[in-house]
C-alpha cells in the first residue's frame, strides 16, 4: 500500500505549548480515517499541520510522491469568512481551483459548470447565484464541502461535516463520502456515530498523542487505552460496529 | 459648453475621472472588507507627512504618500503580528500623524500657502502633475485588479482560507494596503483630509444598494464617484462653493436618493 503523508515523531503547538507530541502516523492511500478525540485534543491542529499552515515545532512530515497543497482538498470546522462579502455561492466553490491556477488566469466554462453540478449533487443547485448570508448554517457547511472536493484532491481532510447534516441530506451525505472514498483518501474528524460507522476502514484517536487503529471496529477498552476518552454523538441508528462494548 | 475652454476644466475633469477611479478600486476594497477606519487613519496619518513637506520645503503630497503608506503597512504589519488590536492600533496612528503634521505646519516660518487645499481639496487649482500621479495610479490600479481579480477577492473574503492554498497571501495583502493608502493620500488633492474618505466610501456603497457582484460594485462605483464628482464640479463652479465639500454632498444625495428607490421598488414588486 502507498503511504501518501507520514509523520515521525512530530509535535505542533501554540506559542510554547505543544498541542501534539511525539506523533508517529502513516496514511495509506484509499484509507477512510476516522479521527477521533476529546475538545482540544488536538484534531483541527493535526489537519493545520497537514496542511502546512501550521509548522511543526519537532518531528518530521513527510509528504508521499505528488501530495502537496495543491493534492489536498480541506472543510475546515468553523468558517472564517465573511458571509456578507459580496461573493456568490458559486465563486466560493469555485475558490477550491484556485491552488491550480496562476494568477490573471479565469475559469473556463467547463470549470464553472463541474462547480454547478456539484451543488446540484448536494441539493444547492437553485442557490449557486445567491449571496452567502442567504443560506443556513448546513447549507453554508454543503458550499464547503463542494469546495474542498472540486480540485480532485488525492487527500480530503474534512473537520466535522457532519455537524450540520440534516436527516433529509444524510442519505446523499453519506453516498457522495463513499463516492469520493472510491478515488481519494480522506481524513474525518467526527463526533456522529452514524457517520464515522457508516464509513471509516479506520480510526486515530487524537489526544496530545495520536494512536492509528487500523480497523472499522473499534471498543470502549481499546478507546480507553488510547487515551480517548470521548463521547460519541448518536443519532438514528446506532450500528454496532462502532464502540462494542464487551 | 463654455467652460470646457479653460485649462483647469479639462484638468478638473482629468482629476475627476481619475479619482473616480482610484476610489472606486480602492473604495470597494476597503468596504467590503470593513477597513473604512483604516482609510480614516492612512488620511489623517498622511497629515503628518504635510507638515514635514511644508517644513524641509519639499512637495507635500510626497510627504503625504511616504506617511500614509507606511502607517497603513505597519497596521497591517501589527494586525498580523497580533501584538496589537488593529483598530487600536489605527487611532494611535491617526492622532500620531495629526500631531506631527500641526507641530511641523506651526514650526514652519511665515505662511503655509495653499493649506486649506489640502484640508478640504482644490480639484481647481489641481496641479498637472497631481493629475499624472493619480493617472497613473489609475493604469496601475486596473491593471493590478484586473490581473488579480479571483485572488484580492478571495483572500478579502476569506484570509485564513486562502492561507491554505497560497503561501502569498501576506504579500498580496502589503501590496494591496500600499496601493490604497496611495489611492487616498493623492485623492486628498480631490476633496481633501476631511472629506476624502467618503470619495472612497459612499460610490460603493451605493452600487451595492444595486448589485452584490464584486466586479460590478468596482464598476458602478466608478460610474458613479466620476457621475458625482462632475455634478459637483459643475454646481460648484457655477454657485462658487468649495468643490469637495459639494462633490461629496452630491455623492451622498444620490446615496438617499438610491436607498429611498430602492426601498421603493421593493414594497412595488
Ligand atoms: N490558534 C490557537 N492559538 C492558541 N491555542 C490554540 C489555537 N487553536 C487551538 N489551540 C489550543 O490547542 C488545543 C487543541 O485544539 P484543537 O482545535 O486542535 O482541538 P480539537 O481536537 O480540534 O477540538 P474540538 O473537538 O473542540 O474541535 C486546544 O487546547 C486549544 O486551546
Ligand atoms: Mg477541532
Amino acid at each position: 500500500m502507498t503511504v501518501i503523508l507520514e509523520m515521525r515523531s512530530l509535535s505542533a503547538g501554540y506559542g510554547t505549548r505543544n498541542v501534539l507530541d511525539n506523533v508517529n502516523f502513516k496514511v495509506f492511500e484509499n484509507d477512510f480515517i476516522g479521527v477521533i478525540g476529546p475538545n482540544g485534543g488536538g484534531k483541527t491542529t493535526l489537519l493545520k499541520v497537514i496542511l502546512g499552515v501550521l509548522k511543526p515545532t519537532g518531528g518530521e512530515l513527510i509528504m508521499g510522491d505528488g501530495i502537496d497543497k495543491s493534492t489536498i482538498g480541506y472543510l475546515p470546522q468553523i468558517s472564517t469568512g465573511d458571509n456578507s462579502f459580496p461573493l456568490s455561492v458559486l465563486d466560493v466553490v469555485l475558490s477550491g481551483l484556485m491552488i491550480h491556477k496562476s494568477p490573471g488566469t479565469r475559469f473556463s466554462a467547463d470549470e464553472k459548470r463541474r462547480a454547478g453540478d456539484l451543488l446540484e449533487e448536494l441539493g444547492l443547485k437553485e442557490y449557486s447565484r445567491s449571496q452567502l448570508k442567504e443560506l443556513s448554517g448546513g447549507q453554508l457547511q454543503r458550499v464547503f464541502l463542494a469546495r474542498a472536493i472540486i480540485g480532485n484532491p488525492r487527500l480530503l481532510l474534512l473537520d466535522e461535516p457532519g455537524s450540520f447534516v440534516d436527516t433529509a441530506f444524510e442519505k446523499s451525505f453519506h453516498d457522495k463520502l463513499k463516492e469520493l472514498n472510491g478515488k481519494m483518501t480522506i481524513l474525518m474528524v467526527s463526533h456522529d456515530i452514524g457517520t464515522i460507522s457508516a464509513h471509516v476502514k479506520s480510526f486515530a484517536c487524537v489526544n496530545g498523542s495520536l494512536h492509528y487503529h487500523p480497523s472499522s471496529e473499534i471498543t470502549n477498552e481499546q478507546l480507553r487505552a488510547y487515551r480517548c476518552p470521548i463521547q460519541l454523538i448518536t443519532h438514528g441508528e446506532v450500528p454496532h460496529t462502532v464502540l462494542k462494548n464487551h | 459648453m463654455d467652460i470646457l475652454g479653460y485649462d483647469f476644466m479639462t484638468n478638473a475633469l482629468l482629476g475627476a475621472l481619475f479619482a473616480a477611479i482610484t476610489a472606486g478600486l480602492a473604495g470597494t476594497y476597503i468596504v467590503s472588507r470593513r477597513m473604512v477606519f483604516l482609510g480614516g487613519g492612512i488620511t489623517h496619518a498622511s497629515f503628518g507627512g504635510i507638515g514635514i513637506g511644508y517644513f524641509f520645503g519639499f512637495n507635500p503630497i510626497v510627504g503625504a504618500s511616504l506617511f500614509g503608506v507606511a502607517s497603513a503597512l505597519c497596521v497591517e504589519y501589527l494586525s498580523v503580528r497580533q501584538k496589537i488590536r488593529e483598530d487600536s492600533a489605527i487611532g494611535i496612528l491617526w492622532a500620531l500623524g495629526m500631531a506631527t503634521g500641526i507641530i511641523f505646519i506651526y514650526l514652519t516660518p511665515g505662511y503655509a500657502p495653499d493649506l486649506m487645499g489640502y484640508l478640504f481639496g482644490s480639484l481647481l487649482t489641481i496641479s498637472t502633475g497631481d493629475i499624472v500621479a493619480l493617472g497613473v495610479l489609475s493604469l496601475v490600479l486596473i491593471s493590478y485588479f484586473t490581473v488579480f481579480y479571483r485572488t484580492l477577492m478571495y483572500i478579502s473574503y476569506d484570509e485564513t482560507y486562502a492561507r491554505t492554498y497560497s503561501s502569498s497571501v501576506s504579500i498580496f495583502k502589503y501590496i494591496t494596503t500600499a496601493l490604497v493608502a496611495l489611492a487616498v493620500v493623492l485623492n486628498i488633492r480631490m476633496a481633501g483630509i476631511i472629506l476624502v474618505l467618503s470619495l472612497l466610501t459612499i460610490p460603493p456603497n451605493i452600487a451595492m444598494i444595486f448589485t452584490s457582484s464584486y466586479l460590478k460594485i468596482i464598476i458602478g462605483s466608478i460610474i458613479v464617484g466620476f457621475a458625482g464628482t462632475v455634478t459637483g464640479l459643475v454646481i460648484s463652479y457655477f454657485i462658487n462653493i468649495p468643490t469637495g465639500a459639494t462633490i461629496v454632498f452630491v455623492l451622498a444625495l444620490i446615496w438617499i436618493i438610491s436607498k429611498l428607490l430602492r426601498g421603493w421598488v421593493e414594497k412595488r414588486w
